[in-house]
């Protein structure tokens, strides 16, 4: 008994940072995804021509909790004839990796769960794609037919569309030389580009593959409502349905930190090394500012008393953000011998803002693009991963190998490196789009699918 | 017996996969059979084998309900029927009637009847656009759509009271003289309208997505459109050029240039752009007839009890979805002896198990979409 309290102890001592973190994503996570809801709710709005939620505190920004609460004291149904326990497990099972996966990413140097993880983001890539089971698994269980071939879609997809993204992932590897989070972003440092410069296609081929692996428009066909009503989650309500909505956010948060990890510097502002931009470094501080003057200066015109006080409020945290952002740069300026000590924390609070920032403006692209395209067909999708992104990503990666090769040959150091990885990166593009008309040549666009292999 | 399935003329089919086939059942309740159709889909993996419509969900008995009012007293029931173009239905019926009566709504009434029907037929369209392009995953034109019709909501409500069963017309002409800024509220719509229709073009028409999705989907023939008594646009996206309004003008519409748009392949995508066009020639009627409307009454001399004398009539407009006719048999009393409706929906939703089948579930819900039906006319 004494040992294992000991052995407790030891523990909870060797390991109170992670578990802190751990505690803190399982906690404030729901309330994050909930936000994001909100956040797209809006946009929508915005790009629709109407409001959005308005009801729900000032400009509808209570809606969430609202919608938590009702979710929680729904009725939880559970069909008659579902296998239960697999019913009950696959929410669970889905919302589980995705927020499993979130220990591997780290937001700025210091804030990682599983910090100085060697296999990052391989950690983050094959638990994240667990969560298919949820969804398999839910869609079997609910034993409806709607719900199977949602799950029958969706297991189809993943299968097509992970081989994409990896071999896309495999590119910015190839530059990092690591898998190590951490250690990526420092070679994107020492590059002094981010790897998304050097490799655009590569991050376009995830960036397309990862919105078909969360299942977002226009490759939401596990869920399509027009056509499956809710595919997999079409038995599901109340808690349960929320959590396989939590777990679908919280891909979104780790398919957006994996881009921004590896193509976008992670924690790092633009051209990192580019002294003459060093003015960037109070970009965050400004923004801040930014969004404050505007809050201040709509205040006056809210209808409502409370939403005046609320938006002066919002003002008055933008300004102590904005304090605390441009704090580290300013101190030095102060007192220069202060500068050693606020290095990390200048590090760690602008590089945070610079991982959410680009984390956001991934999401947004995400949102962006589900207002403004059609869905498309499952054979059609099929044949966009196999006939395209496949051999694009696979020849991209091969082309990309070479032209570093090339580039040490000829001592391309740094940036310099971009010569040698955009012709390749333009090559296998034309490569892959002569294969995709060859396959159309060979194959035509059918009406239907009538003698399609993959309508499975 | 795994592998093979017994289609419903008793030969023998296989599944692709050698799987067995699965019966998915589309409804009642579903987002988009817009309304409460049902379809029992037999499908091999996504591939839908056989399908089969089952309606009468919202089953009204309104042929039935007419023969026990007079002939005022169900001009309202009309509008319940294709409950989104319910200025057309009133129009087709108070022109039977009047047809049966043998007299003639005076030319201002026919212009203003005119007005307000081309109205609702872009209103019409613009519901079938913003649904159907959320049938098929977009989700913002049905906002943009719903901005412009309601609009036109607004002139019907500025008319007559109502918005969407309007029961604009009466027997004989109109019972509301246009109020004073009528034609410049039309103008005034049509005016912002022609950019409105560009834009959604801007959305959808170039769209690879949409292409793909439309394109090739849901082939109808012009023979066997023809065959399967399709009308409206659902006829002309075949290539048949064919429209009520030109062949048996009605209402004021000898008095207007337009042109008939016709499709060539009879496909989802033809369908969509025929409904396109034929909203900006609506909205070029409209134009043509605010700049001429004839003054005079607005009711030709019709008893306050309607008798007509014992006989029968068909008669038939071009409603927004198709050929929408009236078969009214009088016998000499004060209510119809029958009335007999052919809801253009409903002929055209007979031309779905046809060419439904070979496609996937996802071109299912596009071509319930395409077919642009309402299931208050299929059903009545």
């Amino acid at each position: 008994m004494q040992a294992v309290i000991q052995a407790t102890i030891d523990f909870l001592k060797a390991y109170w940072a992670p578990l802190l973190c751990g505690v803190i994503i399982v906690a404030v996570l729901p309330l994050i995804a909930g936000y994001i809801v909100l956040v797209e709710r809006k946009i929508m709005a915005d790009m629709q021509a109407r409001l959005g939620p308005m009801r729900v505190g000032p400009h509808g920004l209570l809606q969430p909790i609202a919608d938590a609460v009702k979710l929680l004291i729904k009725e939880d149904i559970i069909p008659e004839s579902a296998d239960k326990l697999v019913f009950w497990l696959a929410p669970v099972l889905s919302v589980g990796a995705a927020l499993l996966s979130l220990a591997g990413l780290a937001i700025g140097p210091a804030f990682q769960v599983a910090k100085g993880i060697n296999i990052g983001i391989l950690f983050v890539v094959g638990v994240s794609a667990m969560g298919i089971f949820g969804i398999v698994l839910g869609g079997w269980a609910s034993n409806s037919h709607y719900s199977l071939i949602g799950a029958l879609r969706s297991s189809a997809q993943l299968v097509s569309y992970e081989t994409a993204a990896g071999m896309a992932l495999v590119c910015g590897l190839l530059f990092a030389g690591t898998l190590n989070v951490t250690s990526i972003v420092e070679a994107q440092y020492n590059q002094g580009m981010w790897f998304g410069l050097l490799a655009p296609v590569a991050f376009f081929t995830y960036l397309v593959a990862s919105i078909a692996e969360t299942n977002r428009a226009p490759f939401d066909l596990p869920e399509a409502e027009s056509e499956l009503v809710a595919g997999y989650m079409t038995e599901y309500s109340g808690f349960r349905w929320a959590l396989y909505f939590l777990g679908e956010y919280t891909n979104m948060i780790v398919v957006a930190s994996v881009a921004t990890t590896l193509f976008l510097g992670g924690w790092l502002r633009p051209f990192p090394r580019t002294h003459w931009l060093n003015f960037l470094d109070f970009f965050p501080a400004l923004s801040m500012i930014a969004v404050g003057a505007y809050c201040v200066m709509r205040a006056p015109k809210q209808p409502v008393r409370v939403q005046q006080l609320f938006m002066l409020a919002v003002a008055g945290l933008c300004f102590v953000l904005a304090l605390v952002l441009a704090g580290p740069l300013l101190l030095p300026a102060l007192k220069p011998s202060l500068a050693v000590a606020v290095k990390p924390f200048q590090d760690g609070i602008l590089g945070s803002f610079w991982f959410l920032l680009k984390v956001s403006a991934y999401i947004y692209l995400f949102m962006w693009l589900r207002f403004t395209l059609p869905r498309y067909r499952f054979d059609q999708l099929m044949r966009l991963g196999w006939h395209f992104l496949i051999p694009l990503s696979i020849i991209n990666v091969l082309l990309i190998g070479i032209a570093m090769i090339v580039g040490s040959y000829l001592h391309m150091e740094g940036g310099w490196l971009i010569f040698a990885t955009i012709p390749a990166s333009v090559i296998a593009l034309i490569i892959a789009l002569f294969i995709l008309a060859a396959e159309q040549k060979h194959q035509p666009q059918r009406a239907g699918g009538a003698s399609d292999s993959y309508a499975g | 017996m795994a592998g093979t399935t017994i289609t419903d003329n008793g030969e023998k089919q296989r599944t692709l996969l050698g799987a067995d086939e699965l019966i998915l059942n589309m409804g009642p309740q579903h987002p988009s059979t817009h309304g409460v159709l049902r379809v029992k889909l037999k499908l091999d993996g996504e591939r839908v084998i056989g399908s089969e419509c089952m309606i009468g969900y919202l089953h009204r008995g309104v042929e039935k309900i007419a023969e026990h009012r007079s002939y005022q007293q169900f001009a309202p029931y009309v509008d319940r029927m294709d409950y989104v173009a319910a200025v057309s239905n009133g129009l087709g019926y108070c022109e039977a009637i009047e047809k049966l009566l043998v007299v003639e709504a005076p030319p201002r009434a026919k212009v203003i009847r005119t007005i307000l029907t081309e109205l609702q037929r872009i209103a019409s369209h613009l519901l079938w656009l913003g649904t159907h392009a959320l049938d098929i995953g977009a989700l913002t034109p049905i906002f943009y759509c719903f901005r412009e019709r309601e609009e036109i909501l607004k002139i019907f409500e500025k008319y007559c009271g109502a918005r969407l069963t309007t029961h604009a017309f009466r027997i004989g002409g109109l019972q509301y003289e246009a109020y004073d800024t009528l034609e410049k509220d039309v103008e005034r719509f049509c005016k912002a309208f022609e950019p409105r229709v560009a834009e959604y073009e801007e959305l959808l028409t170039q769209n690879r997505i949409w292409l793909g999705r439309t394109k090739g989907v849901g082939i109808l023939k012009a023979a066997d459109a023809i065959a399967l008594g399709a009308t409206g646009p659902v006829l002309r996206a075949s290539g048949v050029k064919w429209d009520i309004r030109k062949a048996m003008p009605y209402a004021a519409y000898d008095q207007y240039k337009f042109e008939i748009p016709t499709g060539k392949t009879g496909d989802t995508y033809d369908r969509y752009l025929v409904r396109m066009e034929e909203m900006r020639q609506s909205r070029l009627i409209c134009l043509q007839a605010i700049e001429n409307i004839p003054t005079g009454p607005i009711m030709a001399k019709v008893g306050k009890v309607l008798k007509p004398p014992p006989g029968e009539v068909y008669h038939s407009i071009e409603a927004p979805k198709g050929e929408l006719g009236y078969y009214v048999i009088s016998d000499g009393t004060v209510q119809p002896y029958r009335v007999r409706i052919r809801p253009p929906s409903f002929v055209n939703l007979e031309s779905f198990d046809s060419i439904v089948k070979g496609h996937l579930v996802a071109d299912v819900v596009a071509i319930i979409g395409t077919l642009d039906i309402v299931l208050g006319e299929v059903d009545r």
